[in-house]
């Protein structure tokens, strides 16, 4: 199978997951005001699910565009992470030019389908992972925009566990295969809890909880267990 | 006018967070530390995500509890990812029915 195909195949349950993901996003986005071709064209160049949501309330809330590009930096600087984490994993095959459009579609779901794999992520992988995601992604969003007001709340309630359901099924069979990944997540959740429940903690905003959260967790898990190194 | 602006910021920020990493570091790293760290960040990310907003992503966080229970079992089995995903959305629908 080529690489190409390879990676539509391992995008294929990721485009299915974000679809219902974004097919809530399109339904809030035409709650709060925007027009239809508005959510698509956000979604289809912002590929995020966390940051897009808190950029609906900046503009609903007619926010500054400094404010709106604090968000997103806030809320989307684990991407910067996983960029370097993947560049560590790239074929040598890979061209200069490609590292400008495959990084397009570092998103939290490819990024670890891509790290997971043996040896090295070549590029039409990369291309192939994120053709299904960006997609669904972005037609999700236009069917939920255009018709989503159709579906019974309890339908849309049972959607919105989707993406969360989606981050457990990556995260478990990593940790059943190591402790320290497993002691590494539970103690990111941990510290999420006390940045939702602790007095004073829980007024650092969404996204700067989680960056702090997943730092000190991971720097931890690598003062304790670090990795051993690849050949 | 001021949408097309919003979503420019919105599409270049998040844009050259992603891409700025990718094309400047092309070498390897070696340093252990950081390639460790590196290496629990995607889990540490996703677990701080998941864990609590998973309870206010429902309706109600009895319902929310009981489609995490249902991924963490099937996630546990390594059924996959959309499998994961729609069963938990089942278990919540299903726990909606009663409450």
């Amino acid at each position: 199978m080529s690489n190409y195909l390879r990676g539509l195949k391992d995008g294929l349950p990721v485009g299915l997951g974000y679809f219902s993901v974004s097919f809530a996003f399109g339904v809030a986005a035409v709650q709060s005001g925007l027009s239809v071709f508005t959510a698509v064209m956000i979604s289809l160049t912002n590929l995020t699910s966390a940051g897009q949501l808190a950029g609906l309330s900046v503009i609903a809330a007619a926010g500054s565009l400094i404010e709106m590009a604090v968000t997103q930096l806030v809320i989307n600087l684990r991407y910067a992470l996983m960029s370097i984490s993947l560049s560590q994993k790239l074929d040598s095959s890979v061209r200069a030019g490609d590292r400008f459009l495959m990084s397009f579609g570092i998103t939290d779901e490819n990024f670890a389908i891509a790290v997971a794999q043996k040896g090295t992520v070549t590029a039409s992988y990369f291309y192939g992972l994120m053709t299904l995601p960006i997609l669904c992604w972005t037609g999700g969003t236009l069917i939920g925009a255009a018709a989503g007001s159709i579906l019974p709340a309890s339908v849309l309630s049972a959607l919105g566990v989707a993406i969360y359901g989606m981050f457990v099924a990556i995260i478990l069979p990593a940790a059943k295969r190591s402790m320290a990944v497993a002691g590494v997540a539970l103690g990111a959740a941990a510290l999420a809890c006390c940045f939702e429940w602790v007095p004073v903690l829980n007024r650092v905003s969404g996204g700067f909880a989680i960056i702090i959260c997943a730092v000190i967790a991971a720097a931890v898990g690598a003062l304790l267990r670090p990795v051993e190194d690849e050949a | 006018m001021k949408t097309v602006l919003y979503i420019l910021v919105m599409a270049g920020v998040t844009y050259l967070i992603r891409m700025l990493p990718m094309v400047i570091f092309k070498k390897k790293i070696t340093n252990r530390f950081i390639r460790s760290f590196l290496h629990y960040i995607p889990y540490a990310v996703l677990a701080a995500m998941t864990f609590p907003a998973i309870l206010e992503s429902t309706t109600s966080p009895l319902s929310a509890a009981v489609g995490f229970g249902v991924a963490l079992i099937v996630a546990f089995l390594e059924w996959g990812l959309l499998p994961t995903a729609l069963l938990a959305c089942a278990g919540v629908f299903i726990c909606e029915l009663f409450l």
